[in-house]
């Protein structure tokens, strides 16, 4: 069975998140941190956004979290999202206090499945060579 | 600061010559058609014309395009609500002396345009937020509806994005205008299909094509205008975040800031304004953008907005052309909220006039939520 070429947008990963696509494609969630502010910041930056210090260093994440927003997406944005819909696009407050973007993935496209609040975990899915998206799913 | 309070007025609007459907015309040239319109509203030419503003494109695409020369340029880009926050920047430039008439031109071939300009892969919404499908505003501002919903109920929300949806297209029945022609009811709305859950159709603002200008002046030169100035007493502007997911309360627009900071320079309260143009680029806009502006508390919005309060005939009039959801939306829509307000201050709306309009708040919200402007302005 041949696959099909992955069709959908791809990050262009940037001097300040090369590490950042790197770790994903080990299926490991890194964040930056500040060490002035004692806490991790998403997404990265190698200065803090909070207070300007460059005393910051990476950190990796427990892929823990709960979901804070969502919305279930029936018409697909571009043709590439069509095989997709309904898909759930996602904001997560992860464990660590940061919020990211994703996907909630294994779940029904359902808004009686999917609470606000509810418990997520990361997943990695390795979309081509060189890119490996993190996303979440319902903590088992 | 300088009180820069009723220095400067608005002395012409108007759209470009056709606006909705109109696949014969570029983007320039809705820009162009719109500027010889509103100037011609104002009593002016272009050779009056000696600042030059607009958004999404830069002034030197316009200004080549339209054959204008400026002395004093502002292509601040900041969404839809960029045009309300031109014209906080024509007054500064006006009372600064770097220009005497301000040009604020729009024009988006928002339905009809041939090629829709890539994006730059360094921003952090291309990294980030694009490779999950946040793409298109109708998935942002829904993820700030579920949490709107989960914060104070989904069933009440629900009912205050319906009167919303509903009043605002009883307005562009009113209006010759507006895209929509059809009555919307309460079935009609609940019935209409998913975009993205918890939108439906009919909580999402058009896409049209269309072009728009606004002509600032200065006091003195607006006093020999054609037409009754319409002044600016109060304006601000801000920004929170770029994407939705950085947004830092998806449930709270930066028009908290910009609200009661352009009723203070104002001299106003809230129950001094007749008409509210506030920005719908969805249902949900609206609601938060009256908490955030002040005329009721978070959470309050579903009551604020119950029993079709800003229809017509409703004491809380609202988006009386019919707005971004049943008028016109070509992509950055706030100036077409500044062309209505100016139009009910002076009288000219026909069927759909406020009675005794004298001062309106007019918002535009821009990006994923990530921008307001707030202008009050009032009739001579």
């Amino acid at each position: 069975m041949t696959q099909q070429p992955y069709s959908k947008p791809l990050p262009t990963p940037q001097p300040e998140s090369d590490f950042y696509w790197e770790k994903t494609k080990e299926h490991e969630l890194w964040l930056r941190y500040c060490n002035e502010c004692n806490q991790a910041y998403f997404y990265p930056r190698d200065i803090c956004p909070v207070c300007f210090s460059r005393n910051t260093t990476w950190v990796q994440a427990s892929g823990k979290g709960t979901l804070h927003t969502f919305a279930i997406v029936h018409r697909a944005p571009t043709p590439a999202f069509r095989d997709d819909a309904p898909f759930v696009v996602a904001i997560v407050d992860l464990e660590e206090g940061p919020r990211m973007p994703t996907n909630l993935v294994e779940v029904e496209p359902d808004p009686s499945a999917i609470h606000v609040g509810m418990p997520v975990e990361v997943v990695f899915e390795d979309v081509t060579e060189e890119i490996t998206l993190p996303k979440f799913k319902p903590a088992g | 600061m300088a009180d820069l309070s009723r220095t400067a007025a608005i002395v012409g609007v108007a759209e470009s010559d056709e606006i909705g459907t109109v696949p014969n015309k570029s983007s320039l040239q809705h820009h162009m058609e719109a500027a010889a319109n509103a100037l011609d509203d104002a009593g002016l030419t272009k050779s009056d014309v000696d600042g030059l503003f607009t958004a999404g494109y830069s002034t030197y695409a316009t200004g080549d395009y339209l054959g204008i020369k400026p002395r004093f340029t502002d292509s601040t880009t900041v969404g839809g609500s960029s045009f309300i926050i031109h014209i906080a920047h024509a007054i500064a430039a006006i009372n600064a002396g770097w220009c005497e008439v301000a040009l604020i031109t729009h024009g988006q071939a928002g339905r009809s345009n041939r090629a829709p300009q890539p994006a730059d892969p360094s921003l952090p919404t291309l990294q980030y937020e694009i490779p999950y499908g946040f793409i298109g505003q109708p998935i942002n501002y829904a993820m700030g509806a579920t949490r709107y919903m989960h914060q104070y109920g989904e069933e009440r929300t629900r009912q205050a994005l319906a009167e919303i949806a509903v009043s605002t297209r009883k307005w562009a029945l009113m209006n010759p205008k507006a895209a929509m022609k059809d009555p919307m009811s309460f079935e009609d709305y609940h019935n209409s299909r998913w975009i993205a859950w918890p939108f439906h159709l009919f909580d999402c603002c058009l896409v049209t094509d269309a072009g728009a200008a606004v002509v600032v002046t200065s006091a003195e030169r607006a006093r020999s205008a054609k037409k009754p100035p319409v002044w600016v007493l109060g304006a601000a502007e801000s920004h929170d975040h770029l994407g939705i997911s950085t947004m830092p309360d998806l449930t709270s627009s930066v028009s908290r800031h910009t609200g009661p900071a352009a009723l203070g320079m104002a001299g106003l309260t809230h129950s001094d304004i007749d008409l509210a143009m506030i920005y719908d680029s969805f249902t949900y806009t609206v609601l938060i953008t009256l908490e955030g502006l002040g005329f009721c508390g978070p959470g309050e919005g579903p009551d604020f907005v119950a029993g079709q309060r800003t229809a017509p005939g409703g004491d809380f009039p609202m988006n009386t052309s019919g707005g971004g959801l049943s008028y016109t939306h070509p992509g950055m829509y706030g100036i077409f909220l500044i062309i209505e307000a100016v139009r009910q201050l002076r009288g000219e709306c026909g069927e759909r006039q406020v009675p005794d309009c004298g001062i309106s708040l007019v918002n535009g919200t821009g990006g994923a939520l990530s921008s307001t402007g707030t202008v009050v302005l009032a009739r001579d």
